[in-house]
């Protein structure tokens, strides 16, 4: 599959999982999509490890999309994006837009086969 | 400065023990202006740190140094993870294995400059940066041992007037005012440890 792949990273397990949910049914099956959420003790938060999976679990060969919300998602996001393999690195975007409207915006932009950059552009114009 | 394998122990032990015994401050100065885990966070972090000894100590100070940064990185989560994880990795990598207090010097700015990325944040936006800050340019320019552990109190007390512009504090704008700074703390505290273990190992 060479579709740009979706990463959902939220505080709560719960909204990543139930954003993801709503990607699929909205969306189908046509985009790699995984979701991680909560801390390593199973609290609310975020950690790299899990980040880091997700991508993992979402890789595609045209890049990978992470939707985050609040601001350590973010962070954490941003630090698995540097401590991936040099050449996957480039590839992978964290996008500044809301994360269950963003994610399914961007699984369908994906889903038409449009490149990573306009996949990320899609997400963070429509609220903006 | 020569840190062998005890004094290295005894500064992880140190770093560690400050947050350890400090985290339901950390977490009460969180609760009043963040969502409240930060004491814990880094109670989880650097109880990681302390399990990866004593090989942890067994390494070179650089490698140390980036090692316990990668566990801080994994394990404290929220967004103090990857900024006191990339400090403490940047400096590992900045660092020679037997550093002058010139190299320290070079080494902090360049760590200072990694946290200013990688929160996108300046100093003066309540955040740890307003105590890492000002005691690299003590360290910068001089001060002693004593001075520059003052400091670091001083400086996150300083903290509470600001409004917080970076972080979860943010959201709350002015009614962060009042209220210090948990990442400051959490730098201070650090700092603290390692400036009386190193001065230690100077004096001995």
């Amino acid at each position: 599959m060479s579709n740009v792949g979706i990463v959902i990273v939220s505080h709560s397990p719960k909204i990543a999982e139930g954003a993801a949910d709503m990607v699929r049914q909205m969306v189908g099956d046509a985009v790699p999509l995984a979701w991680t959420g909560g801390d390593v003790d199973g609290g609310l938060g975020t950690n790299v490890a899990g980040i880091l999976e997700a991508i993992e679990t979402a890789w595609s060969p045209a890049g990978v999309a992470i939707l985050v919300d609040l601001g350590g998602a973010e962070t954490n996001s941003e630090m698995a994006v540097e401590m991936l393999p040099e050449d996957r690195r480039a590839r992978v975007l964290v996008c500044n837009a809301p994360v269950v409207e963003g994610a399914v915006i961007a699984a369908t932009e994906s889903s038409g086969g449009s490149p990573l950059a306009a996949v990320k552009r899609s997400a963070e114009e429509f609220y903006a | 400065m020569s840190l062998d394998r005890v004094a290295r122990e005894r500064l992880v032990r140190a770093l560690a023990g400050s947050v350890i015994e400090h985290a339901d401050e950390l977490t009460s100065l969180d609760q009043a202006i963040g969502d409240g885990d930060h004491g814990l966070n880094m109670k989880r972090g650097f109880e990681a740190v302390l399990a990866a000894l004593p090989g942890l100590a067994d390494k070179s100070l650089p490698e140390m140094l980036k090692a316990i940064g990668m566990t801080l990185v994994m394990k404290v989560g929220g967004a103090s993870g990857p900024l006191v994880g990339t400090f403490f990795m940047e400096l590992g990598k900045a660092l020679p294995e037997q550093p002058s207090r010139a190299d320290l010097v070079a080494a902090t700015e360049k760590a200072i400059e990694a946290v200013k990325a990688r929160g996108r944040s300046e100093a003066g936006q309540k955040t740890l940066l307003d105590v890492l800050v000002p005691v690299h340019a003590l360290l910068a320019g001089g001060g002693d041992a004593k001075a520059i552990a003052a400091e670091a109190v001083q400086a996150a007390d300083r903290t509470t007037p600001m409004q917080a512009l970076r972080g979860r504090a943010s959201f709350l704008g002015e009614r962060s005012i009042g209220h210090m700074d948990p990442g400051s703390r959490s730098a201070s505290l650090l700092i603290g440890a390692a400036v009386e273990t190193l001065e230690f190992e100077v004096n001995t």
